[in-house]
């Protein structure tokens, strides 16, 4: 967020204006951008200092760090919006790790002719979404693409957070016999973006499950020693997690459909849309692995913490199998029979017959 | 969506329990077995899989699966015609998602014509096609209409309503095709026992148009809806059928099909469609009266008259079997590139392509190597 203190001149439209090239060309203009938007919501020490880059005095210690890119449309949708999804986004990724989040940085690319009033609006819910996370942005950038090159917003964020130490997840440590937990319904996130999106004229009482989830990890963590491993099924939805998980270790992964949480309401979009729910990107669930004999305590830590209210058992790991040498995902149907869970097929678009 | 446990009641595990042991009693008064029965369409291939029903049938069903999947028997000659419309003729080209992703020829898809600078958009209706057009008054739109009837009064209406509206812009590559020439061209190449009929293609032609196959063929069909249940109630129709030798055309899905068909649907069709002399399919070759072509009073809004679009024959390459898998004559394993050089990330023939084609959902949900689940 670095740029020259004190412009001068009218102050920025924020009910009717719009981004305009200027406001990326680093002159005064890109200033006031910082000051009366970013600054206001975002509001912490490192920011107030305007340089060119964030100081932080960091502990001994293991630190995780990720980043991630926030493409969404629409950008306002039931649940949230591109701003608190950017937080939440890496947040999750460094509580995968069993990481505390403390810093963030966050990139915006903007396209001309953006309404000011949604910036600020997003900017808001950003800010509000790293204060109920306990993280801080600390520094930032803004660049502003010409009209027709972007998609009215995109947001990249970056974090940092401590590992306490004895805390050590890692999908490597997967055996056979371990159970596998959810930490609740899927597809809400997928389900309702997909939903809003105008062209589809849907109308449903669906929300996004946007939500932070390093508060359920710390939680889980403190629960007792079992816990393996976490991943957050953001994009491809809980079949992808699940595959990931197989192909690095190449064991079976066998969960039942009759156990597996999903909502009527993502049910109905699904079965409208033709697509599989297992597909459907959650923003705010998490699957973790753990030692056959954590389980139950670790599913009652869960479902303690808000974020894991409804956290259910999902299945087991099973032995590799020859037909599989890179793992498997199978699925007892609620029919009785039993199925491939493939990694997504094809783009999640509606079936046309 | 008014009612979620409508969904769910065509789910019940109890009841798919109770179709299953009945289906196995009747199993054993079966005149000759095993009994070669085909699911039509691809939707119905995708659910036996998806719901994991082909490893609880009774060993005397085989199932076939059929040519029902609309963008697996688009030939490779149409989507290299698609594909000339967008990069040669500059016209913006709205089609369906699931069309994308197939093999014309020389391995060219409309996605990679799309990252070469083509306008391809992708829509989920019709008329989202026809907004384009008013979107874009400066641009040709196109709209590469496919599908059975399924799909084919939304494209009729749109025709209309483009006269209506005097859009100068849009215009319709119509690929419709036919569910009973399709029918009628399998019955005469491949033995079988019984067929499910189609349940949203039968929504608008009805159950009349499959009279041939009971009288002509005798062979049961039994039109279903694509839940687990209505799958397992419609074989225990067939196998009754085939039981009591009978060859009947009934209807499981009388929750959304008349026998009739839907009037206004059918009506909508013979306003704007008329059937053409005969057209390519993937697979099953030039089959006559099974197509249609935009009526010559529509002819403004017949994108074939307006950019004069030839279409070519192109073969498919020698390894792939898609013609006798969608002819129902071998099964996707049975192709011996199935898996290996030909999946979803790679395909090479159309039934891996579609999420519908036969090869697609053995190769999603089944166990790769043994048999199919």
């Amino acid at each position: 967020m670095s740029g020259g203190r004190g412009s001068t001149g009218p102050r920025l439209d924020l009910e009717k204006g719009r981004v305009e090239m200027v406001h990326g060309s680093g002159g005064r203009a890109s200033c006031q951008l910082v000051e009366e938007i970013f600054l206001p919501a975002f509001d912490n020490p490192w920011l107030r200092k305007e340089g060119d880059q964030a100081q932080l005095d960091l502990s001994e210690g293991r630190w995780a760090m990720s980043t991630d890119s926030f493409v969404i449309s629409p950008v306002f949708f039931p649940g949230g919006d591109i701003g608190s999804l950017a937080v939440h986004g890496t947040v999750n990724d460094l509580a995968m790790g069993g990481a505390l989040p403390l810093y963030l940085t966050a990139g915006f690319v903007l396209e001309e002719g953006f309404p000011l009033s949604d910036l600020v609006r997003i900017a808001r819910s950003m800010g509000a979404a790293a204060r109920s996370c306990g993280v801080s942005v600390v520094a930032g950038d803004t660049k502003v693409v010409e009209r027709g090159k972007g998609d009215g917003i995109y947001i990249n964020t970056a974090g940092i957070g401590r590992i306490p130490s004895g805390v050590n997840l890692d999908p490597s440590g997967i055996r056979p016999g371990d159970a596998l937990l959810l930490s609740g319904p899927v597809g809400d996130h997928g389900a309702s973006v997909l939903a809003a999106r105008e062209n589809w004229g849907l109308a449903t009482s669906l929300c996004s499950d946007s939500a932070p989830l390093h508060g359920l990890v710390g939680a889980m963590v403190e629960s007792g020693p079992g816990l393996v491993c976490l991943r957050d099924p953001t994009r491809g939805g809980v079949a992808a997690t699940l595959n990931e998980w197989a192909r690095l270790s190449g064991l079976s992964f066998e969960i039942e459909e009759a156990g597996l949480p999903i909502r009527p309401e993502v049910k109905g979009v699904s079965e409208l849309l033709g697509i599989d729910p297992l597909y459907l990107a959650n923003e705010g669930r998490l699957l973790a692995v753990c030692r056959p004999e954590a389980a139950d305590t670790l599913l009652r830590a869960m479902r303690n913490h808000p974020a894991g209210r409804e956290a259910v058992s999902l299945g087991r790991v099973g032995r590799g199998h020859p037909n599989f040498p890179s793992g498997s995902v199978r699925m007892k149907t609620l029919m009785g029979g039993t199925r491939t869970v493939d990694w997504l097929l094809g783009d999640p678009l509606p079936r046309i017959c | 969506m008014s009612d979620l446990r409508y969904l769910e009641s065509f789910r019940d595990p109890e009841i798919g329990r109770s179709l299953l042991a009945s289906l196995g009693i009747l199993a054993r008064r079966l005149p000759r077995t095993p009994v070669r029965i085909m699911e039509f369409c691809g939707g119905h291939t995708h659910a036996f899989h998806r719901f994991g029903l082909l490893e609880l049938l009774p060993p005397e069903i085989r199932m076939v699966h059929g040519p029902g999947c609309p963008v697996c028997v688009l030939p490779k000659g149409r989507i290299d015609a698609a594909i000339d419309l967008s990069l040669e003729k500059g016209a913006v080209l709205a089609t369906y998602g699931d069309v994308l992703k197939v093999p014309g020829s020389h391995q060219r898809t409309l996605m990679k014509a799309r990252a070469r600078g083509g306008e391809i958009k992708t829509v989920v209706s019709a008329m989202e096609a026809l907004a384009l057009a008013e979107t874009h008054p400066d641009r040709e739109v196109v709209f590469f209409a496919i599908g059975f009837e399924t799909t084919t009064p939304p494209t009729a209406a749109v025709i209309l309503e483009a006269k209506r509206r005097g859009l100068r812009n849009f215009s319709v590559f119509a690929n419709h095709v036919l569910t009973p020439s399709a029918m009628e061209a399998i019955l005469s190449g491949t033995s079988l026992d019984g067929i499910i009929g189609p349940s949203h293609v039968s929504t608008v032609i009805g159950t009349r148009p499959y009279d041939f196959v009971a009288r002509i063929h005798k062979v049961p069909l039994v039109v279903a809806g694509f839940e687990p249940l209505d799958i397992l109630l419609a074989l225990r129709m067939l196998l009754s059928q085939i039981a009591e030798g009978r060859s009947e055309v009934e209807n499981e899905y009388a929750r959304a099909v008349a026998p009739e068909g839907n009037p206004r649907s059918l009506e909508l069709i013979s306003r704007v469609f008329e059937r053409a002399p005969a057209l390519e399919w993937r697979g099953l070759g030039l089959l006559p009266q099974s197509g249609l072509a935009i009526r010559e009073e529509f002819g403004f809004f017949d994108a074939q008259r307006r950019f004069s679009i030839e279409v070519g024959h192109v073969s498919d390459p020698g390894i792939c079997e898609c013609g006798d898998i969608l002819k129902g004559v071998k099964g996707p394993r049975d192709c011996r590139i199935f898996g290996t050089i030909c999946t979803p990330d790679t395909p090479v023939g159309a039934c891996m392509v579609s999420a519908e084609g036969a090869c697609a959902a053995v190769f999603h949900y089944g166990d790769r190597e043994g048999a199919v689940s």
